[in-house]
């Protein structure tokens, strides 16, 4: 772990931490560091350096929405904007609390991409009609109900290409050292 | 009808207020009307695939009666969801029955 401008740059001890966390972020420090053979005090010193640069932003709880007995619908939405009125659309729509997510694209015209939820498609479109459609800027919306989910993850270690190369060719050197 | 009544039906009403037209839920056309005036020349404009969506589930006459508050056009709409027109013949029967209303709360001025 290097510290330049105050900011960090990550080893790969502190990766395989990061990876640690996001598969378990309730394990032990001592936990860790068996499985990395490492002491448990460096990866309290190194989650704390972390925790304290922002790279470890929080933690958090997954819930599986469908076991909660919660019966949501989810849309996507794409809503076609004035360029010019487009920021100020995306920050209404983020300071609604039935959007999770919120996306800028840039195609043919200026797109946001916005991920919601309702209770069912009449209350979906209520939303859209009453506090979407209306908004200064919005030129039409596209909006897609999900029926079927197949897949989703967080960005992670485990997942982020780059990352995952510089974890995978530190094993492949220590290995060769070893052989 | 009074003028001052005719006058309230008549009015432009705050853009939150508009009727924004859909062609299905969640798929908003762009177009939106904010006065009987703009409503009429709405149906002529849109897809006759946003009339038909709004007029079955009632969207027409709920605008109207609540927001502009006509009870008479209304009532004159929901009589046409009981037509089961579709296509042209709807947007041409819808057209009609507003534009008639129209003419009749502006003759008054």
């Amino acid at each position: 772990m290097k510290i330049k401008n105050n900011t960090l740059t990550l080893d790969t001890t502190d990766l395989k931490i990061l990876e640690a966390l996001q598969e378990d972020a309730r394990q032990t420090y001592t936990a860790i560091g068996k499985r990395l053979g490492i002491a448990h005090s460096t990866v309290y010193d190194r989650i704390k350096r972390m925790e304290q640069h922002g790279i470890i932003k929080k933690y958090t709880t997954m819930i599986d929405a469908e076991k909660t007995g919660a019966k949501n619908i989810t849309a996507i939405m794409t809503i076609y904007t004035d360029p010019k009125e487009s920021e100020k659309v995306a920050e209404k729509l983020c300071a609604a609390p039935q959007v999770l997510e919120v996306y800028t694209s840039l195609s043919e015209e200026l797109q946001i991409i916005a991920k919601v939820i309702a209770e069912n498609q009449e209350s979906l479109h209520t939303f859209i009609a009453n506090s979407i459609a209306p908004l200064h800027g919005v030129l039409r919306i596209r909006t897609s109900i999900i029926t079927k989910k197949f897949k989703e993850t967080q960005l992670s270690i485990a997942n982020d290409p780059k990352k995952l190369t510089l974890i995978k060719e530190t094993h492949k050197i220590k290995e060769e050292k070893i052989k | 009808m009074n003028i001052e009544n005719a006058a309230k039906i008549l009015r432009t009403v705050p853009r939150e207020k508009a009727f924004y037209f859909f062609t299905s839920i969640g798929n908003y056309t762009g177009e939106s009307a904010a006065s009987l005036k703009e409503f009429m020349e709405k149906i002529n404009e849109v897809n006759v695939k946003s009339l038909e969506f709004h007029l079955y589930r009632g969207d027409f006459e709920k605008w109207i009666d609540e927001t502009l508050e006509d009870k008479e056009l209304a009532k004159e709409i929901r009589n046409i969801r009981s037509l089961n027109y579709s296509g042209t013949m709807l947007k041409e029967h819808l057209h009609s029955v507003v534009v008639k209303r129209y003419k009749e709360l502006s003759g008054n001025f």
